[in-house]
């Protein structure tokens, strides 16, 4: 196999005259690798091919192939690419005011990826995102899967199953957002019973398709909202819940229980208030922490312990930007943040990565530096935990998407004249003036 | 009653009950502070520092070596202290953490130009979110209506202790805030200001009234002199010089119109926000005009996006004069944290010592309370934060906040 490659590389070097071999194969050497799997490691070797990960071990302990550009990376940190389990860049819109419940809605059909997140969401090092709609709906519609490769469309940057089908979430949320005048509940209880239906539908649509035994004359009619839930209920789409509320929180294990389906919690305001329930039910919570609590009044007993009273309970951790809540350029923060108030380094490196891509049912190829996995990864100037660390750049599946000595990315990671967009965020509550 | 008179007070009580009594129960209640390295930021910083407070006051401040710590005396200890943080602009304690009508006194939305309307009279001293700022070392803060109307009303200088806003309370209006960007602008058509152009007349000719009330004011004839107006007797202050305005600008363009509208009036002013000023930084060091840089971690959209990280360190590099805020949040986080902001612009080009300055010194120099605050320098007030590593990490923590000598905060956050 490897000398297959590299007599395909001498091929190519000869006739283009140049050593295209490196452009696919790198060995970057010499710098603290923390590889989420296994212990950090004090002076590593990451070997890189195709887009995936061949080799990390020890300096020395690893042979560096002779086909490989080595490149040095000494005195650098380099980690897995971050996982971000929900973020709302690219100018997204997803379910509009007619409903409370829209899973027909894809968010994947509103994406600009040329949007100025994107670059920002590199410069911070992200290089996995669940891309989602908005929580001003008990279901605001179905979320993507992307990879941040360079690219113009969302069909270069999806993440897509063996069938070659996008891959996504759906998005729900319950507590005071999706709560507004009508044809949105009013209250709690309305908010559960909505649900609760829908998802009896789904169920009644699922036996009706199965009745039907592939007979079109019984089949009942395409409805592509039911469609999508019938996916859930089958475990193959993952239900991201928005969530802050101890209650509603609680809320969401009950209905999880009823209807089977697979679910992450997420912002978990006062997930340390339940967090052995939440632990008990085996279901993992994405935590964002922000600087104050408070905005709404389901976050006002937001706080930074959340993430360490959720590992102390057992129960499965990773952080998500929330863009525009919080800049992903400072996702890595979020977890230091969670490091002061009491978590554990390597729990708060697992948020940030492996938790994450788990949480996305990615595990298998993101998340982690092990051999065979994409080769997604930072290189940071430093610690991971200190405010003074840079990212200098980001790899997506062995190509370098974010060089901040790249004047143009530089300009993205630190901010300046022309970094932004006009683009207003698409969410429920913010003004730029005075009162919500 | 000022927080440390109330204090003060409640001291000599204690000596008038029990009589005569010995130093060290005179010094029974009263607080040093003691680190391992102290940034006074009246000097270089102090390894092995100690600093006493006696009566609200700081006593003494050196090295432990030179300053003994008088018996009986509480100690703090901690790796590093500083001053008392000042935060340069917040509105927080108009603004409450609930994000509800009831707890939401930052702007009034009944007219465009309202410079009657006083942060004292909008102050809740219980807000949750003054324990919360404070927590991370904030003592003092500039507080005020919020940017989003032409003119929104008066800002005033607090300290985050205090059971009334008149214990809080250091300056009473410190200046009147502005807005000079969209912010201000009407959506609705119809409503005034819809445009730049309009915005900028509306104030200039209410300036233009102030100055005209101003003369027919001072007339020598009492007959002839108008009725108080509150809303021009503001304004007079700021033609006066007595106080500045607080403009909120972000696009050059913004900041343009406010450096006119300095010289046409020749009036005072400190500019607020300020996105793009990297762009004005020449303009800005002529006219004088020091600037409260943006929260570094505000969204990056609207009239923020080209917002820098690197802002702080260039103005500074130009030598114009500078303060960090917590800004103002209309959503979730509902407030900033001063010491965060500092800290990025801390790891991005202003030196660690710069940016302690931009929420300490520099920010009480440009309030005009360095007389008071922003320094730990004997006879200033006895505020004083402490840390558990470089406070800049984001891994350390606030260990302690002393305020006027009293300790308001004990426990790492």
């Amino acid at each position: 196999m490897g000398i297959q490659r590299i007599v395909i590389g001498l091929a190519i070097a000869l006739t283009s005259g140049a050593c295209r071999a490196q452009d696919n194969h790198f060995a970057f050497v010499g710098a603290r690798i923390i590889p989420i799997v296994g212990d950090e490691i004090e002076r590593g070797v990451l070997v890189v091919e195709d887009g995936k990960i061949a080799a990390v071990g020890r300096e020395g302990g690893v042979s560096i192939p002779a086909g490989a550009k080595r490149v040095d990376v000494s005195d650098h940190v380099i980690m897995p690419g971050l996982v971000d389990t929900h973020s709302h860049i690219g100018g997204i819109g997803g379910a509009d005011g007619s409903a409370p419940i829209q899973p027909d809605v894809r968010i994947y059909d509103s994406i600009n990826v040329l949007h100025s997140g994107f670059r920002r969401a590199v410069a911070g090092g992200l290089t996995t995102l669940n891309i989602m709609p908005g929580s001003g709906h008990l279901l605001s519609g179905q979320t993507v899967y992307v990879k941040l490769r360079g690219g113009k469309t969302i069909e270069e940057l999806s993440i897509r199953g063996e069938d070659g089908e996008p891959l996504g979430g759906i998005k729900m949320a319950n507590g005071t957002n999706s709560q507004r005048a009508k044809p949105f509940p009013g209250t709690r209880g309305k908010s559960a019973a909505l649900v609760r239906e829908k998802y009896v539908k789904a169920q009644e649509y699922r036996e009706k398709i199965a009745r039907a035994e592939d007979d079109p004359e019984k089949m009942p009619p395409r409805d592509l909202g039911l469609e999508a839930l019938i996916e859930v209920l089958e475990g193959k789409r993952i239900v991201h819940h928005h969530t802050h509320r101890h209650d509603d929180i609680m809320t969401v294990l009950r209905l999880a229980k009823e209807f089977g389906f697979r679910v992450v919690l997420h912002h978990v305001s006062e997930a340390w208030k339940v967090a052995d329930e939440i632990a008990a039910a085996g279901v993992a919570s994405s935590v964002i922490l922000v600087d104050s609590p408070g905005g709404k009044l389901e976050a006002v007993n937001l706080i930074h312990k959340t993430g360490r009273v959720l590992e102390q309970a057992g129960a499965k951790v990773a952080f998500h930007t929330d863009d525009w809540i919080t800049d992903s350029r400072l996702f890595l923060r979020m977890a230091a943040l969670g490091v002061r108030a009491g978590m554990s380094r390597a729990g708060a490196l697992t948020a940030l990565t492996l938790a994450g891509a788990e949480m996305l049912g990615l595990e298998e190829r993101v998340g982690s530096l092990e051999v065979g996995k994409d080769a997604d990864f930072v290189i940071l100037s430093g610690d991971p935990f200190s405010v003074y660390t840079k990212v200098l750049e980001t790899w997506v599946e062995g190509q370098r998407v974010f060089d901040r000595d790249d004047p143009q990315d530089h300009l993205h990671a630190v901010g300046g004249y022309g970094a932004g967009d006009d683009l207003a965020p698409y969410l429920c509550c913010f003004d730029d003036g005075g009162n919500q | 009653m000022t927080f440390g008179t109330r204090l003060r007070l409640r001291l000599v009580l204690g000596v008038a009950v029990l009589g005569s009594i010995p130093a060290a129960e005179m010094a029974a209640g009263q607080v040093a502070v003691r680190g391992k390295t102290v940034y006074t930021m009246a000097g270089p910083a102090i390894r092995d520092g100690v600093v006493v407070l006696q009566d609200g006051k700081i006593a003494a401040v050196g090295p432990a070596t030179d300053v003994s710590i008088p018996e009986g005396m509480r100690v703090l200890s901690a790796e590093v202290v500083t001053p008392g943080l000042v935060d340069a602009h917040t509105t927080v304690g108009l603004t409450g953490i609930f994000n509800q009508p009831h707890d939401q006194d930052q702007i009034e939305r009944s007219a465009p130009i309202q410079p009657e309307l006083r942060a004292i009279d909008a102050y809740n001293a219980h807000e949750e979110l003054i324990r919360w700022v404070r927590s991370f070392g904030v003592t003092t803060m500039h507080t005020a209506h919020a940017p989003g109307e032409l003119v929104s009303g008066q800002t005033m200088i607090v300290k985050t202790a205090g059971n009334t806003v008149g214990e809080a309370v250091l300056v009473e209006t410190a200046a009147i805030a502005a807005t000079v960007s969209p912010r201000a602008i009407k959506r609705e058509r119809g409503k005034s200001p819809g445009t730049r152009g309009k915005l900028m007349a509306m104030i200039r000719s209410d300036l233009i009234k102030a100055q005209e009330y101003r003369q027919k004011r001072g007339a020598v004839k009492e007959d002839k002199t108008p009725d108080r107006n509150l809303r021009l007797d503001a304004f007079v202050r700021v033609l006066d010089r007595e106080i500045p305005l607080m403009v909120t600008a972000n696009h050059v363009q913004d900041i343009d119109a406010t450096l006119r509208l300095a010289r046409e009036f020749n009036i005072r002013v400190w500019l607020d926000g300020a996105s793009e000023s990297y762009l004005m930084m020449d303009e800005l060091k002529a006219a004088g005009i020091p600037v409260f840089i943006h929260p570094l971690m505000v969204r990056a959209f609207g009239e923020m996006k080209n917002m820098s990280f690197e802002t702080p360190a260039k103005l500074k590099r130009a030598g114009v004069a500078l303060a960090l805020q917590s800004g103002y949040e209309s959503y979730v986080p509902k407030t900033r944290v001063l010491l965060f902001e500092a800290a990025i612009a801390a790891a991005n080009g202003l030196s660690f010592e710069e940016a302690l300055g931009a929420i300490t010194r520099d920010a009480a120099r440009i309030l005009g309370v360095d007389d008071r605050v922003g320094s730990l320098e004997v006879g200033k007030d006895g505020d004083v934060a402490l840390y558990d590593g470089d406070p800049f990490e984001y891994t350390s923590h606030c260990v302690g906040v002393v305020i006027e000598g009293q300790v308001v905060h004990d426990k790492p956050r």
